[in-house]
């Protein structure tokens, strides 16, 4: 008889702390199980936590998602491993003995007090690019990722600070100086965490395509061409720029999108479609008319995929905004003077347009995040040719893998919105869950002999 | 002339097609002319005839092949053009330009309605070492110069293949030529939709290169190299472009460019360049020509807005060098050297000799001679190998 397993209760991992794996941990914690939620990111949250509206219901973002943040941050069955990863995954008779590496913040979470005071003082502020902004941000070499991160603790960027790069950072180092709890300790260092789990949920995300990969759009050559990812941050009301729209220092009036960017394109290696481009689109749409009343607002659309509850609605109202919907997937974007001109056929005239923007906006397609072949080693997951998680069957088991009891949720398997993704987050918790109670089922049955 | 349309569609795959536009929307002269490449797909799809004739705008087409880049569905519709100028070429019906053209390279080897003696013109003053090459092709060489038709017969275009010989002989390269034996490489030939002396030269040519057994070969023209490298299946042999041996040479220091061709008061020479579609867009070639001006002495390369693979056509391609095409005002040069003279460039260099000749003689139309000069990157290479010596 394996004591160990009669000692314990049985437990699930969920790798990834986006909404899927919020929603699944949440979902099994309720259920009375041990979760433990592993995030690489210092803070969960996810992509989500990046937009700034959501369609088709344009409730804030971090609005709906940061009370789920807080529940799984202070749910007694939820155990955050944060700036963490999983290195290895062993199958083992009654499931599995998970390592994971959380990494050392060079900060006590237990003393920090998320005051900030330490980003303040840091010689580097301003100075490092702050990837959740994507860019059109800086912060400190120690930094919390968004406001609302749970936890609210800071974390020292190795690659950053300047202490852990050169080895010196001037004659004291700032940040500690700073902070009043005493909290940053240098020395810290990786801790290995040892866990047996009867069942995973793989959670890990997506990423966007590089927008240089369609070098035609003049992305990385123009200030004024951005990504979608990109619009959310500076739309949002509690980002960067308090939600003011401004490209060279001025409020745009000729706005265009330009959708199906890489995506629906095995040209570029990405033949599907992105699923969320169309209504970020009109709700982005949306968004400058909000803020810019007299804009010229043209979205340039190969077709309107507008399949979702309410979704088709909220097309129609963006559309009565006086937004330009032109069927054409644009060619090419070049600057003429101080406007870009984006060159198109509009295809419902037959004929060759050229339609002059201050702010372009690129739809990128959703791709399977780069680490997606790392995580499936580890687990031995199978991959579909898209790249992404391979689900057991496409119907009838969507959200099973090709091993037993490792369940997958979100976009890791493809592309999907919020809705679809906590529907599916719920199914993987609900698969979970039934591992759960025949494993507890199986130690109460051991146990009595 | 009614085209059955079924069999056609099948072959090129035209059912992949989802009218996004974005091949119109990027062709460089469906702006100036009637020439529609989205909406011939879309008859090619729903109709079951199609009058040929009726499409004279199918002569504008530059085979630049923005549009095969840019599809999304991988559709290829600059091909549906060759195809669509195939069935005119078949029943004779061509403008006369290029019967003319084409005829003259079936019997000269050039499309000039030059003599194909007179193909050796281009070594005028330096015949030793084309006598010399000429005999290493015979021999058995390492590298293969072809020289090309328009560098061998247009005086505008020679002092290219010149310069090239000379940084050949500079560097000591075991290098062949073909003399009055090298035939036009069809490139273009293609592109007007003579498949069968397309055909034809192809297999002859290959012939000639086998014969020379070299293993590697390099050209003038980008339009060459397009179809030696795509379209000749030399699996054997290595084809470059100049401007990619040359970087090479320069890279790995065989090659020393040490002439300086700032002024005398050590003022750079503002250069910019002009990417060939067959070079650039159709090959992705963009940083060797740039190395290799960069290599140079007192140039400043300075960048147009659109570059690369957002670099505008030229119009001197696929054929367009003998049609004169349906919009003769608005060449796309024109806009080009304008663009290129707003960089406050003096010099336009290039890389392909039907882009030298269309820019150049967009700069005379437009009047910017005296502020604006075309050149070959081969041309500033050869003056910065020349003007130490001299000195």
């Amino acid at each position: 008889m394996d004591r160990r397993a009669t000692r314990r209760k049985p437990a699930a991992l969920v790798i990834g702390a986006g909404i899927a794996g919020i929603q699944a941990a949440l979902d099994i914690a309720d259920a009375g199980f041990t979760v433990y939620l592993v995030e690489r990111e210092p803070s969960i949250g996810g992509r989500m936590a990046q937009l700034d509206k959501t369609f088709p219901t344009l409730d804030c973002s971090s609005c709906i998602l940061t009370p789920k943040m807080v529940d799984a941050g202070q749910h007694p069955n939820i155990e955050l491993m944060t700036y963490s990863e999983v290195t290895s995954v062993q199958h083992q008779e009654d499931g599995f003995r998970v390592r994971v590496r959380q990494k050392p913040r060079y900060v006590d979470i237990d003393q920090c007090r998320g005051c900030g005071d330490c980003a303040e003082a840091c010689r580097m502020k301003g100075r490092i690019v702050s990837d959740f902004d994507e860019g059109i941000a800086n912060r400190s070499a120690i930094y919390v990722p968004f406001p609302q991160a749970v936890p609210l603790k800071y974390t020292i960027d190795p690659d950053a600070c300047l202490y852990l790069t050169r080895g010196t950072c001037g004659r004291t180092f700032k940040c500690k100086d700073a902070c009043p709890a005493d909290a940053i300790n240098f020395e810290q260092e990786a801790v290995m965490v040892d866990l047996d789990v009867s069942t995973i949920i793989v959670a890990t995300g997506f990423d966007l395509i590089d927008a240089e990969t369609k070098p035609e759009y003049g992305y990385g050559v123009y200030p004024e061409v951005m990504t979608g990812i990109e619009f959310e941050r500076l739309s949002d009301a509690s980002g960067p720029t308090k939600g003011e729209v401004l490209v060279n220092g001025k409020k745009p009036q000729d706005v265009v999108f330009i959708k199906c960017v890489g995506s629906r394109d095995p040209h570029t290696g990405v033949p599907y479609c992105s699923r969320v481009c169309c209504m970020y689109t009109a709700k982005h749409a949306h968004l400058v008319r909000d803020k810019a009343p007299d804009a010229n607002i043209t979205v340039f659309y190969m077709d309107v995929r507008a399949f979702g509850k309410g979704y088709e609605e909220f097309y129609d109202r963006v559309k009565h905004e006086r937004v330009t919907y032109r069927r054409g997937e644009p060619s090419e974007v070049y600057r003429r003077g101080d406007k870009l001109v984006v060159l198109a056929e509009d295809t419902t005239l037959g004929q060759p347009v050229e339609v002059e923007a201050d702010l372009v906006v690129l739809a990128t397609a959703v791709v399977p995040r780069g680490d997606v072949g790392g995580v499936a080693e580890l687990l031995g997951l199978e991959r579909s040719p898209d790249g992404f998680f391979q689900e057991a069957d496409a119907k009838l088991r969507p959200v099973d893998t090709n091993v037993e009891d490792v369940f997958v949720a979100g976009c890791c398997q493809s592309p999907k919105d919020i809705p679809d993704t906590v529907g599916q987050a719920k199914a993987a918790a609900s698969s979970a869950l039934c591992v759960l109670v025949r494993a507890r089922e199986a130690m109460s049955s051991r146990a009595r002999g | 002339m009614a085209l059955k349309t079924a069999k056609m569609a099948e072959q090129l795959e035209l059912f992949g097609c989802i009218q996004c536009g974005k091949c119109t929307g990027g062709c460089p002269v469906a702006r100036k002319t009637d020439l529609n490449i989205r909406t011939l797909i879309y008859h090619m799809l729903v109709d079951s005839d199609m009058d040929v004739d009726l499409h004279e705008e199918l002569w504008d087409c530059t085979a630049c092949f923005t549009c095969v880049e840019r599809c999304p569905k991988d559709v290829q519709p600059a091909e549906l053009v060759i195809a669509l100028r195939g069935e005119l070429v078949e029943s004779g019906r061509v403008p006369e330009t290029v019967g003319t053209a084409l005829m003259s390279i079936f019997r000269q080897g050039n499309p000039s309605s030059m003599a194909r003696q007179d193909r050796e013109l281009w070594a005028e003053g330096m015949e030793e070492s084309l006598e010399r090459a000429k005999e290493a092709a015979q021999q058995g060489c390492d590298l293969l110069y072809f020289v090309g038709c328009i560098p061998s017969y247009d005086q505008r275009v020679q002092p290219v293949a010149r310069a090239l010989m000379r940084v050949f002989e500079k560097v000591g390269l075991d290098v062949g030529a073909l003399g009055t034996q090298e035939s036009c490489c069809g490139n273009e030939v293609r592109r007007m939709g003579e498949v069968g002396l397309f055909e034809m030269l192809a297999e002859e040519n290959a012939e000639l290169f086998r014969g020379v057994g070299a293993e590697r070969m390099v050209t003038t023209s980008p339009h060459c190299y397009n179809t030696f490298t795509k379209e000749y299946g030399l699996d054997d042999v290595e084809v470059m472009h100049y401007t990619q041996l040359l970087a090479r040479l320069i890279e790995d220091g065989q090659l020393t460019l040490t002439g300086n061709l700032a002024s005398e008061e050590g003022e750079k020479k503002r250069v910019t360049y002009h990417d060939p579609c067959f070079l650039g867009k159709q090959n992705k070639i963009f940083d060797e020509p740039r190395a290799l001006l960069e290599a140079i002495p007192g140039v400043e390369l300075v960048e147009m807005d659109r570059n690369r693979e957002r670099s505008l056509c030229c119009e001197g391609g696929g054929g367009r060098m003998w049609v004169e095409g349906t919009n003769l005002e608005e060449r796309l040069a024109f806009q080009r050297v304008e663009e290129a003279a707003d960089t406050g460039a003096e010099i336009l260099a290039v890389a392909c000799p039907f882009c030298l000749l269309t820019l150049e003689d967009a700069v005379k139309v437009r009047g910017l001679d005296d502020q604006l000069q075309v050149m070959d990157i081969m041309e500033l290479v050869d003056r910065a190998l020349d003007e130490e010596s001299e000195e």
